[in-house]
């Protein structure tokens, strides 16, 4: 590791770090901006009682010194506040009771997306312009086409409703089952489309040649050359897929009734909790920003062919 | 006839200049087929590729039903048919399954009217579906154009300023991208529509605005604030690269006007890309909107959206699975084609990959 590539994961590790607080300062400003404050949408409130819940909440405090506060507190403490809504509970419980079931889900989702799509974007080169290749990349066109709560949706009437394989409830017995399909089938489809053109691409280089050339054995070309070089490009996409599963798992688990942390921002969102929603949001977002950063500082230690501007 | 000239380098005409074409030189002359501008070929490239045809053709077909069927259609889309003014709620009319009719409509059927079927039933509301679908579909469509629109203007601008001044006004607005760009678009989507349909609220009250709805407009400032960084990012680079293009360059050198370059240097070469983007920008669009409307911030009720449509036909899953199927159909159709259309354009219209 050169101080080159140094100086590159440290801009952005600073460009990380500079979104993650954009994002806190963006959600904190964006939220106070709501017209009569969080405590308006509460059923005739009287104002000594709001003045009462706005002191409890330190909201009478000048906005900047409540800004400083929240930060501090995030950053500090891990504290969001507690939530408008759920009475006695802080915003960070619900945020990690939810991530508990979502991160179980969305683990799970993203290894047979990995899975599943080398395998099939591999045999799709192998194979290309076969009738097999043809299937392949006709079904993923399909699934990359189709919004994630339609597909949801559509699980759920076929093999939920109209052939009841799996139970609608994510929360019955092997509940867990189309949830998952639902969230893995857009990686696993953008996975193999990805891997099949790395591959066609990996296999029409010199040093495949030289290798065939001197003989190798076709699965050692396969395993120890084409694949390994070919799966570069499809580690840049953990990032965005980690982002997919997120954005992914609100309608998922709205759909299947998961308790996870999508559906506690949904609802959220529908009873306005402000706390919430700023603690989800940022809880969220941090999450992706630091995923890609982490996809992107592997992929150069990976790849040093890769310039690093 | 011929006649030597006396002085090589003399002002004398040369009479052979002066005889008239035969009928072969006049061949030469003559324009076999007309010459090709870089629009025609590419449209030309885009007619060869069956698949972006018959995709643009859906689209656009789509499109034309979604704006004309509703004026003569005998339903409105917001139109309770069990409500009559002075009577009683109608029940009969909620829930219809495709092809039946309402309790009034039966007995007026009975003395031998001709009633308009309800070609896809009606929803819980008493509402004509079919009417509803096509709706929804102008309404998802209108959003996606018009956000593409959106994005393409505020990328066009700031891209080529960035391009153009460079330095420190190009080095600025880089790190705004740069920042905008890495923040997860789709959670900041949510963020400024749950916060903004609440904001806007008494602002636009009594305007012409209000029709639309507030989480309409909050979507279209969403796109508006969001998603023109990529847009910019590459006009941005388009206009860098092309700048220092040895053509431009040569043009340069043979005295052509900057008017000259730019009309028929830069602009050919950028708006390509200009316009495949914006294409692609459609679906993506359709996608974010039909996202937000399934849950809950799209368009405001009664309006439909395809997203909203399939968000309300969850409930009542089990009994009436059709009125998922419908929406969920055609947005993945519209999606579906976009995106392919788009492909077929880049295909045609990026000279770069035609090699």
């Amino acid at each position: 590791m050169n101080s080159k590539s140094m100086l590159y994961i440290l801009k952005r590790v600073l460009l990380a770090i500079l979104t993650v607080w954009v994002v806190i300062t963006v959600t904190f400003f964006v939220m106070r901006a709501v017209p009569g404050g969080p405590f308006l949408s509460e059923k005739a409130v009287s104002e000594a009682a709001i003045a009462a819940l706005e002191a409890k909440y330190g909201m009478d405090k000048p906005l900047f010194e409540q800004y400083l506060t929240y930060l501090t507190d995030i950053v500090t403490k891990l504290d969001f506040g507690p939530s408008l809504k759920q009475r006695g509970r802080d915003v960070i419980d619900v945020i990690t009771d939810g991530l508990k079931v979502s991160a179980k889900l969305g683990v799970v989702a993203a290894i047979c997306a990995a899975i599943t799509g080398i395998v099939l974007g591999a045999t799709a080169a192998l194979r290309r312009n076969k009738i097999i290749d043809k299937i392949i990349m006709i079904v993923t066109t399909a699934f990359v086409s189709m919004p994630s709560f339609i597909m949801g949706s559509l699980l759920l009437l076929t093999l939920a409703v109209k052939f009841p394989i799996f139970p609608a409830n994510g929360n019955a017995e092997g509940g867990l089952v189309l949830p998952i399909i639902t969230l893995a089938l857009y990686p696993t489809a953008y996975i193999t489309r990805l891997t099949r053109s790395s591959m066609l691409d990996v296999l029409g280089q010199d040093y495949i040649r030289t290798a065939k050339a001197k003989g190798v054995a076709g699965f050692r070309i396969i395993f120890g050359h084409a694949l390994k070089n070919s799966l570069i490009p499809v580690l840049t996409y953990f990032g965005p897929m980690l982002a997919y599963i997120v954005t992914g798992s609100l309608v998922m688990e709205k759909i299947f009734a998961v308790p996870g942390i999508g559906r506690a921002f949904v609802n959220s969102i529908t009873s306005r909790d402000y706390p919430l929603i700023m603690g989800t949001t940022i809880v969220l977002a941090t999450l992706i920003v630091i995923m890609n950063l982490i996809t992107d500082i592997l992929y150069k230690v990976v790849d040093p062919r890769i310039n690093l501007e | 006839m011929k006649m030597e000239k006396k002085f090589p380098h003399g002002f004398h005409l040369n009479v052979n200049d002066f005889i008239p074409a035969t009928a072969e030189e006049k061949a030469y002359m003559v324009q076999m087929r007309p010459s090709s501008t870089f629009f025609k070929d590419g449209l030309k490239r885009l007619l060869k590729n069956k698949v972006a045809t018959i995709s643009f053709i859906l689209v656009v077909l789509i499109a034309l039903t979604s704006i004309i069927l509703p004026m003569f259609w005998p339903y409105a889309y917001d139109a309770q048919l069990g409500i009559t003014p002075g009577k009683p709620v109608d029940a009969s009319y909620n829930n219809l399954a495709p092809f039946q009719y309402g309790a009034t409509e039966m007995k007026r059927m009975e003395a031998g009217e001709e009633i308009f079927p309800h070609i896809f039933g009606t929803d819980s509301a008493g509402r004509d579906y079919f009417i509803r679908v096509v709706y929804g579909t102008r309404i998802s469509l209108g959003v996606g154009f018009f956000a593409s629109i959106i994005v393409l203007i505020i990328g066009l601008t700031v891209g080529s300023i960035a391009g153009y001044c460079g330095g420190k006004i190009d080095m600025l607005i880089m790190r705004i991208v740069d920042i905008i760009y890495s923040l997860p678009d789709t959670l900041m989507v949510i963020l400024l529509a749950s916060v903004l349909s609440v904001s806007l609220e008494p602002i636009i009250a009594g305007t012409v605005l209000e029709k639309l709805g507030t989480n309409m407009i909050s979507l279209f400032i969403v796109f508006a604030v969001l998603y023109w960084v990529s847009m910019a990012r590459l006009i941005r680079g388009q206009i860098l690269s092309l700048r220092e293009q040895e053509y431009v360059l040569a043009a340069q050198a043979t005295g052509a006007s900057g008017k000259w370059i730019i009309t028929k240097h830069l602009i050919p070469n950028c708006i390509s890309v200009i316009i495949i983007s914006t294409a692609l920008q459609i679906p993506s669009a359709i996608f974010t909107e039909s996202y937000l409307s399934f849950l809950g911030l799209g368009v405001n009720a009664p309006m439909p959206s395809l997203g909203s449509l399939a968000s309300e036909a969850l409930n009542g899953l089990t009994s009436y699975p059709h009125r998922l199927a419908i929406p969920a159909v055609v947005i993945s159709l519209i999606v579906l084609s976009l995106n392919l259309f788009g492909d077929g354009l880049r295909d045609a219209f990026d000279p770069k990959l035609n090699s």
